[in-house]
């Protein structure tokens, strides 16, 4: 049976990043596999839009959750979610991050009927509930079902919100990572860091630590750092020789994020925390890269503690730099880390998570039943159903 | 005159009234809530015995096996009627898991999934059994936000809920056969 999902993205669409790419896969994956999608989402420039997505308004930058996030929210943002709600005639409406404080928010409030979430991020208390418990828990309540990308991002949930969710790990698509197999020997003999060069707990600072004692055993070694970032305050106070091992080429395109991920020998994950999953870890498994990432949770989970990729401990440079070179020393162990990972990243695949989105869908509807605007129960619902009237009544389009 | 108390109070006893409405509104979504949960969870189980039943009359499994499903999934759909209480209902859907689970074990889906339109019907069987348990676990989760936000004290003194009954979650072994969980 062909469905009518509408998905709801908070973060700017043409912003790179882990939630948008997860909203995009799971779009284009329902997509192929027949159902109607249309996501909402912050855009900023709307050329070059798919026409399955319908722009939410223009993102604001508002640091929330440890990073600088963009969002979109205020009256004219509701107005475009209640119209679009209202013209959707969604089966089921999916809310990625329903407590951040954007589109996703505003749709838990302007939608009713089969509405079904996803939990992305692990957070602290704090930062989840003590501004906006009662905003969180009649948000909340209004969500049929939920969903966890992660074990810390379903605890964040348990524990700090109540309720409860399924876990569905992120999905990967995996097939456009997956490198041409005779470059696979082909690769350059180089580390890999992705991500925004300033952000503490990317942990970049941690790797350029690491790298004096790397390029001890191994001088000619170059390290690509792809990510936004002003790479002057990483050059200063480190030694000539490490400054010369860095490139920093900037933000990527996911493209060549693919390609980059394709020609390493090596990817390097040194967060610090935070992370609630790593779909970065998977695209490189999936790309053939080995992956050499700190030992917080949500990688030891993706690498199955080791057995996908070589784990160290986080924030310990000693250990990071240990870590590298024994998989560039040794080729046999990198190739059997690589194989594992491989395999571990099929698992991971679009293809097969999507079934199992697509039962959530279907346990929290009963046929026949739709997503419609919320107006009900609440003065101020009241109060809009009322001047939407008056403006109806007098020819105007709501 | 202190008129601006006349004014307080006024605001006071409006913004109090705003909030009852509020919350009379969200129990009244969490009651629909739950009343949806529970249609969805219906179909589910009924979705689950229907294939049961037609997996036990298909002859594919082993007779001895194919009347212990049979029955089982028979007994679930007569306790689906209106009838039968919810317990007696959970019994017989926890026992069709049961037979499930006993009559399902790895060599006998095997066998099923190879002979012809076999396979189909295992996919059909695990999907509704996956099915069937997310949306007990939906229901429970509406469950248990409903009964959080009736035990709060404005909403018993005021007596929103009105009379809609306490909202019971629903027991029962629904967990997906082992041979069944990889499909």
């Amino acid at each position: 049976m062909s469905l009518r999902v509408g998905l709801v993205c908070p973060y700017a669409w043409d912003v790179p990043g882990g939630v948008k790419s997860h909203v995009a896969d799971l779009a284009v994956t329902l997509r192929e596999h027949g159902h109607h999608v249309n996501v909402l989402a912050p855009v900023e420039e709307d050329e070059a839009l798919p026409e399955w997505v319908t722009d939410g308004g223009r993102p604001v930058a508002v640091p929330y959750n440890g990073s600088v996030a963009r969002l979109s929210f205020g009256v004219k943002a509701t107005r475009r979610v209640r119209a679009w709600v209202r013209e959707g005639n969604f089966d089921i409406v999916h809310i990625h991050e329903p407590l951040a404080p954007s589109l996703s928010v505003l749709t838990c409030w302007a939608a009713r009927g089969p509405l079904v979430a996803t939990w992305h991020s692990s957070q602290d208390r704090s930062r989840v509930l003590t501004a906006g418990y009662y905003v969180a828990q009649t948000a909340m309540e209004k969500l049929r079902g939920s969903i966890a990308v992660s074990e810390e991002a379903r605890r964040t949930l348990v524990g700090h919100v109540g309720g409860d969710a399924v876990l569905i790990p992120n999905g990967v698509r995996v097939q456009d990572f997956a490198p041409d197999t005779h470059d696979r020997q082909r690769r350059r003999r180089e580390l890999l860091f992705l991500g925004r060069i300033e952000e503490p707990r990317k942990g970049l600072s941690v790797l350029v630590d690491a790298l004096p004692a790397i390029l001890e055993q191994i001088p000619d070694l170059k390290v690509i750092v792809a990510g936004p970032g002003d790479s002057d305050d990483v050059r200063k106070d480190i030694p000539a020789h490490v400054q010369r091992a860095l490139t920093f080429v900037g933000t990527v395109s996911d493209e060549r994020k693919q390609e980059l991920l394709q020609e390493v020998q090596v990817y390097v994950a040194p967060h610090t925390g935070g992370e609630s999953f790593g779909i970065v870890l998977v695209e490189a498994m999936a790309a053939g890269a080995c992956v050499v990432a700190s030992d917080i949770p949500a990688f030891r989970t993706v690498l199955e503690d080791g057995r996908a990729g070589r784990l160290f401990s986080a924030k310990d440079p000693a250990s990071l730099a240990e870590a590298v070179l024994s998989v560039l020393d040794d080729d046999a162990s990198r190739r059997a880390l690589v194989a594992q990972g491989h395999k571990r990243a099929d698992q991971y695949d679009w293809d097969s998570v999507v079934d199992d989105v697509l039962a959530v869908y279907e346990s929290v509807r009963v046929d026949g039943e739709k997503v419609t605007e919320d107006l009900r129960g609440q003065a101020l619902g009241r109060f809009a159903a009322r001047t939407n009237f008056i403006r109806g009544r007098r020819g105007g389009d709501g | 005159m202190s008129w601006w108390w006349l004014v307080v109070v006024v605001v006071v006893v409006g913004l109090f009234g705003l909030y009852l409405s509020m919350t009379a509104g969200r129990l009244d979504a969490l009651h629909k809530r739950i009343d949806t949960s529970e249609l969805s969870l219906d179909a589910q189980l009924l979705r689950r015995s229907s294939i049961a039943l037609e997996l036990a009359t298909s002859g594919l499994l082993d007779p001895a096996g194919a009347i212990v499903v049979a029955e089982a999934a028979h007994a679930a759909r007569t306790a689906a009627d209106g009838d039968t209480s919810a317990l007696d209902r959970a019994e017989a859907e926890s026992a069709l898991t049961q037979a499930l689970d006993a009559t399902l074990d790895d060599e006998e889906v095997e066998e099923v999934r190879a002979a012809p339109g076999g396979a189909e019907l295992i996919e059909e069987l695990a999907a509704s059994a996956q099915r069937v348990q997310l949306s007990r676990r939906f229901l429970n989760d509406a469950v248990r936000a409903c009964s959080q936000l009736r035990r709060q004290r404005m909403v018993r003194w005021f007596r929103l809920a009105g009379h809609t009954p306490w909202p019971t979650p629903v027991e029962l072994d629904d967990s997906v056969p082992a041979a069944l969980a990889g499909s």
